[in-house]
């Protein structure tokens, strides 16, 4: 019997397989029928201040706009003097899936001010959330920020959090730091059990026939599985913190390569939002079993970090030179040198 | 019992009562009455119950009406009913009165007593309603004030259920129902012991039932109608002691008590004023105050009016009483007196004493009803031949009937504080004074009062706030007089130059002003008469920047919470630590449920008022030279009507105008709002002429007519002012000419709309477009300059350019301009191209509703004249009847032509064969034919003129007193959805099955817009209004289908949002469609919850979505062989969701009701797609 066991932030789990952060943890029945298909844990959809923010001062300014003006319309829409505004459309999902799922419900939050962070973390907790992940994002355009003032308000952060909730705690990053490993030293240090690698952020197009600046939101494919795969296999043994890979895990070998690099779990969302969430977990859980057996392996555990940059041959594979060799190799077949500052250059902020 | 004590309004005060003690409450919307149907609908919403436990039934009706038959039904099958209603909608209701009186069934309409329109619709309060109704058969119980409105509601309906009689409860419009005020709350409890259960079950066992069935309703003969119409006598002459039985048991529940004639006064008065309503309050505080000074003076308060029990009105009456003044707030033209002075007549008559007994008229509208003018009125009984038929508070210097008096006479308590609030409609300025006076009145042991006046413009309006506060109860309803003020505060800078703001304020004062500038510079920039005023009257003056607290606090132009604190900070009402905590209570209250942010940003801004505060130390000198002055109201170059007439009401000081000014027919003339320089826009569009490409997309959307095109040739820009941009034409039909796009700053109210829609962007910065919005102060005279002189450039010849093109359309001179509609309104622009196209020979009929409040309302008119004097004619009857009303212009205007076109041959020997050959034949499809006929009439004029006396010279009068006839007229009906969909459908119907040649115009904004967002029949599935608060379950009614059932309608969907060529085709074919057409035209409004900045991009996605799908359906392509229907807007490509996401009115649902929400968007998406089958079939001719 295979064993696909593993563990995540303290908690056991049944299989590998994750389902991470998406709109899908909207509907408890679907992550239900993931939960029967061996998905081992749900991450929910991200709580965002900036939206309970905006949306709380739309309603205001909704009820308040043209209002006392005119002496047959001192205003103009009904009050109904109660509104899903704040937190608790969300809290009422946590309570929801958690009546309705026997596995871990890990509540994602995106705060934007320090009480923000604090106050819903602890909501997500009192909900009953069995970890949370901080789903930390927040891309620079002030000159003056520094990557160090920058670092030390997410190792703040995560230290004010933790102090507050008593749940497992795992951090959402995004690839675009200096040094990973220090920062991600930094995380654990200030109590962060767990990283979670990489943020996708949204990327937005240009239309040229109206010149706007429009939304592109793509789902991912399995090529965008190469770079949290390599950090994690960087990271895997570096920081003692546990990792769990997204992005890019569409297929059974997107499993296997994520847990040889070390991570804990594998976590998905773009390939559950093409297909049938639970067939797709079911097939791959399939697969993978298939593959181990044919590979004679008897555990997850046996694999996980079993090609981690510390455990392979070759380990300068992962660094440097393994960049210059790709694109010696593409400019060998001719084209030109893509511009690789193109995309860092395209983040915009999100407002 | 003693009960809780908290400030709220008449209206509210009324509704919770009537709720209460009700199972069918049937609705519809008019001011000042709608709150209350408002309220009952929330009520319903949050699911309270009435006083047996369950939830009644709030049903909104199609009409007034309507209202009242459905409330007869449920009467006849046994429910408690109530309604709420006001002037026109009560008299819609009197068909019904009279049956559900005569058929002795209890219920109680309560009435926020309005004007009717007469010579002008009036919204404001006076008696002419409810004394239209007085012969239903219905009883009247007056109310004075708010707490009395919350108390007689009760009685009413405990006394209708006794006496079986109806009861009309009524209070005067927006004076008691819109007055806020602290009052003693009815306890359940108490409520509870005044209904008899008994009497509830007495009801129930007349109704109609088919296990006891009866016959009600019958049609009676000569022979018995008569008697069994006296038959109901005994049931009137017991309603007085019924009446006053409740008031008494009344009276053992809350100490309050009421008689159905109250007297105040001198014990041994000799001169005694009667009346009724909030009037009342003020008569009775004056007779007691002259009284305690030893006048015999006192006031006879009547509450109930019907059945009118003369007994015991002369027992009321004390019996020293020498002469008595009925005062009526009503008029009846060409009687012998108003209703009640002639009850009074009759009831003294009758009586064994004599006195004397004069009646007045007073307070119609709102009209001011002062102590002033109760001491007048005493004062006039103390004559010995007093004027027996006189009126109060104006100056009738055409019939002689006004009594003077003396405004300086006042009654208040010392104790009393004053304060008069000057703010910017939707500024928040009225919000934060109803906040303070609850603060006042709920959290101290001062009795507090406040009444808001709004000016007549939906944007940029002026409000003043009065509020008053004391250790006495205040019963003062009439605004804080000049120089009575202890507190005056300016929340919005730019009145200073415009509005005596400091009229009010007294002696010794405070002022507070809001302004950008510090302490050490505002002295120099306010006006010269402003600071000369401060000194005399040596007032404290205090200053803040509240625009830049509310921005760094995130408050964005809402001052309020800025304001509020300043005044409890320098009022000293509350020591300021507590003030400050009662404040951010407050804020918690009204805005916890709309999340913290909110609640946190106002209480930052609480916080950081005090360090921008400062009290300004008058300088020893002023600026010299003097520095600013005040503008004048208009302009100098006014007609003299203008500057007679309409200044004085733009001014504030309409009151003081003579009788003899006033248009005696309600006739005035049009082209006026030009002269109404409001100065409202922040910010103004100003031209790029580099990038533009002359589209004239700008506009073509600009609901203000402020953004102008103009295609001139070269020489005529001699002796433009320095900076007048122009560039070449790119017209071709008008080659080598230069054009100008022209904003007129002062008119302007900075709704960028014409912004969001150009076309054009920058190529080096895309953020830029052909038109940028630009701050206006420092523009204003350079470009008013520009303005005036690109007005007297000349128009385009309209016979020389295709008017098929949206830039050729826009060089029509705009004759609907200015208006006081919302800035951004989604209506106007469709009202702005009828004009353009055809109102040089418009007549237009407009229903009631928001158009013809901006179109209508004075003090001016946007409606206009072009350099011939030629534009728009337009009346407004009612709102019912508007199709009926615009039909008959159609009738009158095609009989007319069809004599004179019958006399045309006649006189042929006058006029001469050709010419009347060429009158009766000619082609006037086009603007060049029409100029062609223009020209033929003139030669017809003259030789009618010159045609010698003979035989034929009464038909030469004839045809020369309708000659103008003979030019095509446009008939163009118009309104908005209440009145299409709703209660104008039936005449509605009527005209689209009457095959005559009118232009229908339903402005479509899918809710009663002017009276507040009430639900119509138009409004579509899933949104949230007043009256269907849950979210609307019910699709939206679809006009057009019905219409083309038909088959001779023309019938079109537009949203120039969307398509603005089809908008432009549309109101051509229809206009040229020689039968009835009907164009729909979506236009976005402020009631939708809506970003107005955003309402061309709202109806944009409505489109896409297939909420709203363009078509037109011509009848004439029929005879072509063609289907008539052609669809214009392309299948639903988005999901509905798309287009609600920036609908506040569907996010309520969204937030409040997710899963309803999608519910009912899902078969919003399932509905939009088969309608567009369904077109799509017919436009295969399917």
């Amino acid at each position: 019997m295979i064993d696909l066991s593993t563990s995540y932030l303290g908690m056991p789990l049944k299989t590998p397989i994750v389902a991470s952060a998406s709109p899908l943890s909207h509907h408890p029945d679907v992550i239900q029928r993931l939960e029967e298909a061996g998905a081992s844990a749900v991450v929910m959809y991200s709580l965002f201040e900036e939206q309970i923010i905006r949306s709380s001062l739309e309603l205001d300014y909704l009820l308040t706009h043209g209002a006392e003006s005119f002496a047959e319309a001192l205003n103009y829409l009904p009050d109904h003097g109660k509104y899903n505004v704040g937190p608790e459309r969300y809290i009422e999902q946590i309570h929801e899936l958690k009546r309705k799922v026997h596995i871990p419900v890990i509540g994602s939050l995106n705060g934007v001010s320090p009480g923000g962070w604090i106050h819903y973390a602890r909501l997500i907790e009192e909900a009953g959330a069995d970890a949370l992940e901080l789903n930390i994002y927040n891309i620079p355009t002030d000159p003056n920020i520094t990557g160090a003032d920058l670092e030390q308000g997410y190792v703040d952060l995560v230290r004010n959090v933790r102090a507050e909730i008593k749940i497992p705690l795992a951090i959402k990053l995004s690839p675009y730091f200096s040094s990973l490993p220090n920062l991600a030293w930094r995380l654990m240090e200030a109590g962060a059990q767990g990283l979670v690698l990489f943020n996708r952020f949204y990327q937005p197009d240009f239309d040229l026939e109206s010149l706007e600046v429009v939304p592109n939101l793509q789902l991912s494919t399995s090529n965008d599985l190469r770079l949290p795969l390599r950090w994690v296999a960087l990271l895997y043994g570096r920081v003692p913190v546990d990792l769990a890979l997204t992005s890019g895990v569409h297929t059974a070998n997107d499993v296997l390569k994520a847990m040889m690099a070390g991570a804990k779990v594998a976590m998905m969302a773009s390939a559950l939002l093409k297909g049938k969430p639970d067939e797709v977990v079911r097939a791959m859980l399939m697969e993978l079993q298939t593959w181990m057996t044919e590979h004679e392996y008897e555990s997850i555990t046996q694999m996980q970090g079993s090609m981690a940059q510390r455990a392979v041959a070759e380990p300068s594979t992962y660094e440097r030179a393994n960049y210059m060799k790709v694109l010696g190799s593409y400019q060998d077949a001719g084209p030109t040198i893509p511009d690789v500052t193109l995309q860092a250059g395209m983040l915009y902020p999100v407002d | 019992m003693s009960s809780e004590q908290i400030t709220l309004d008449g209206n509210e005060a009324v509704a919770r009562v009537a709720y209460m003690l009700s199972e069918v409450v049937a609705i519809y919307p008019i001011t000042p009455s709608t709150p209350m149907g408002e309220s009952s609908d929330a009520y319903a919403a949050a699911g309270k119950p009435n006083l047996w436990g369950t939830v009644p039934s709030v049903y909104e009706m199609q009409s007034e009406g309507g209202a009242a038959g459905a409330l007869h039904g449920a009467m006849q099958t046994g429910a408690l009913t109530t309604t709420f209603t006001a002037s026109q909608g009560l008299l819609l209701m009197i068909p019904n009165m009279y049956k559900i009186a005569g058929e002795l069934t209890p219920t109680v309409f309560h009435i926020a007593a309005r004007s009717l329109a007469a010579q002008g619709l009036s919204i404001f309060g006076d008696h002419s309603d409810v004394m239209s109704v007085r012969g239903t058969g219905f009883a009247m119980l007056a109310a004075n004030s708010v707490q009395e409105a919350h108390d007689l509601s009760l009685v009413a309906h405990a006394a209708a259920l006794e006496s079986r009689v109806p009861f009309l409860h009524f209070f005067d419009g927006f004076r008691t129902s819109h007055e806020v005020n602290k009052i003693s709350v009815l306890e359940t409890e108490t409520i509870r012991a005044m209904i008899d259960d008994e009497l509830v079950h007495a009801h129930r066992s007349r109704a109609l039932n088919p296990d006891r069935p009866v016959l009600r309703g019958t049609a009676q003969n000569p022979d018995v109608y008569f008697q069994a119409r006296e038959s109901v006598n005994p049931f009137y002459a017991a309603c007085p002691g019924i009446v006053q039985k409740a008031m008494d048991r009344f009276a053992g529940l809350t100490g309050r008590q009421y008689r159905i004639f109250d007297y105040v006064g001198a014990p041994d008065a000799e001169r005694v004023i009667v009346l009724m309503g909030s009037g009342g309050e003020t008569a009775a505080e004056t007779a007691r105050f002259l009284a305690d000074q030893g006048e015999k003076v006192g006031v006879v308060l009547v509450r109930l009016y019907r059945p009118f029990d003369s007994a015991a009105l002369m027992a009321a009456l004390p019996s020293t009483v020498r002469a008595i003044a009925a005062l009526d707030r009503t008029k009846e033209p060409g009687s012998a007196g108003e209703p009640l002075f002639l009850d009074i007549v009759s009831a003294v008559t009758e009586s064994q004493i004599s006195p004397t007994v004069i009646g007045g008229r007073y307070g119609l509208s709102s009209k001011e009803f002062t102590p002033a003018m109760v001491k007048a009125v005493f004062d006039e009984l103390g004559k010995d031949q007093p004027t027996t038929r006189f009126t109060i508070g104006i100056n009738d210097d055409v019939s002689g009937t006004s009594l003077s008096y003396d405004p300086s006479f006042n009654i208040e308590a010392g104790e009393t504080v004053r304060c008069v609030f000057w703010g910017l409609g939707a500024d928040g300025t009225v919000g934060a004074n109803k906040s303070s006076i609850k603060i006042i009145g709920e959290e101290t042991d001062n009795n507090a009062q406040g009444y808001f006046v709004y000016d007549s413009k939906k944007s940029g309006s002026t409000t003043t706030s009065h509020l008053r506060f004391g250790p006495h109860p205040i019963h003062a309803p009439y605004l804080i007089g000049a120089g009575e003020a202890n507190f005056v505060a300016c929340h919005q800078f730019a009145f200073l130059e415009r509005v005596d703001v400091l009229s009010y304020a007294r002696p010794g004062g405070i002022f507070l002003l809001n302004t950008p500038f510090g302490p050490d510079q505002v002295w120099g920039q306010i006006p010269a008469e402003v600071r000369a005023t401060i000194r005399a009257k040596n007032l404290r003056f205090y200053i803040i920047d509240a625009a830049a607290v509310a921005q760094s606090t995130g408050m964005g132009s809402r001052i309020n919470t800025v304001m509020q604190t300043c005044f409890f900070a320098i009022s000293g009402v509350l020591p300021r630590e507590d003030a400050i905590a009662a404040i951010k209570d407050s804020i918690k209250k009204t805005y916890g449920k709309r999340g913290d942010t909110v609640v946190a940003r106002n209480f930052m801004a609480v916080d950081q008022t005090l360090a921008n505060l400062y009290e300004v130390a008058i300088p020893a000198a002023d600026p010299s030279p003097n520095g600013l002055h005040m503008r004048p109201t208009v302009p100098d170059a006014a007609p003299a009507f203008v500057k007679d007439v309409l200044a004085p009401m733009i001014a504030g000081h309409g009151d003081d105008l003579p009788v003899s000014k006033m248009p005696f027919d309600g006739t005035y003339p049009t082209g006026t709002a030009q002269w109404e320089k409001r100065n409202i826009a922040l910010e103004i569009p100003v031209w790029d002429e580099k990038i533009c490409i002359q589209c004239g997309k700008c506009a073509f959307v600009c609901p203000h007519a402020v953004i102008r095109p103009k295609v001139y040739p070269a020489e005529a820009l001699e002796g433009a002012p320095e900076g007048f941009k122009s560039v070449s034409a790119r017209f071709k039909e008008l080659p080598g000419q230069l054009y100008t796009l022209q904003v007129s700053p002062e008119d302007c109210t900075g709704c960028t709309l014409c912004v969001e829609v150009c076309p054009v962007k920058d190529k080096t910065q895309v953020g830029r477009k052909a038109i940028n919005m630009a701050p206006q102060p420092p523009l204003r005279v350079a470009e008013s300059a520009n303005w005036d002189f690109f007005l007297s450039l000349p128009e385009v010849d309209r016979t020389q350019i295709g008017l098929g093109s949206i830039k050729n359309s826009q060089l029509l001179q705009p004759l609907f301009e200015f208006s006081g509609a919302c800035s951004g309104c989604g209506e106007t622009p469709y009202v702005k191209l009828v004009s353009q196209l055809y109102g040089d020979r418009a007549v237009i009929a407009n229903a009631t509703g928001c158009s013809s409040i901006y179109g209508g309302n004075l003090p001016t008119t946007p409606w206009s004249v072009n350099k011939d004097g030629r534009g728009p004619t337009w009346s407004n009857s009612l709102f019912e009847d508007n199709a009926e009303f615009g039909l008959g212009m159609r009738l009158s205007i095609d009989k007319q032509e069809e004599y004179a076109r019958e006399l045309l041959p006649k006189l042929a020997d006058i006029i001469g064969a050709d010419l009347v050959d060429a009158l009766l034949n000619a082609d006037q499809a086009s603007e060049a034919g029409i100029a062609a006929q223009r020209e033929r009439v003139d030669a017809l004029k003259v030789r009618l003129d010159a045609a010698p006396a003979g035989p034929k010279s009464p038909l030469v009068k004839d045809l020369l007193a309708m000659i103008d006839v003979l030019v095509k007229r446009s008939v163009w009906i118009m309104g908005g959805d209440g009145w299409a969909y709703d209660i104008g459908y039936g005449g509605l119907d009527h005209v689209l099955a009457s095959g005559r040649n009118v232009n229908i115009l339903v402005l479509d904004t899918e809710v009663y817009s002017n009276t507040g967002g009430q639900a119509s029949k138009s409004t579509p599935l899933a949104a949230v209004a007043k009256f269907a608060a849950k979210g609307k379950g019910r699709p939206k009614k679809d006009l057009g289908l019905i219409a083309m059932a038909y088959g001779d309608v023309y019938v079109a969907r537009i949203a120039m949002g969307y398509d603005d060529v089809q908008t432009l085709r549309a109101i051509q074919e229809a206009e040229a469609y020689p039968g009835v057409s009907l164009v729909i035209a979506y236009s976005h409004c402020i009631a939708h919850g809506i970003d107005m900045t955003r309402g061309l991009d709202q109806q944009k996605l409505a489109v896409q979505s297939g909420m709203w799908t363009l078509y037109r359906y011509n009848p004439d392509l029929i005879d072509q062989g063609k289907p008539a229907m052609v669809i214009d807007s392309k299948p639903p490509s988005i999901s509905p969701e798309k287009y609600i996401a920036g609908e506040g009115r569907f996010q309520m649902l969204v937030h409040s009701d997710p899963t309803r929400s999608a519910a009912l968007m899902a078969q919003a998406a399932t509905n939009n797609h088969e309608h567009h089958l369904r077109l799509e079939q017919l436009a295969k001719g399917e």
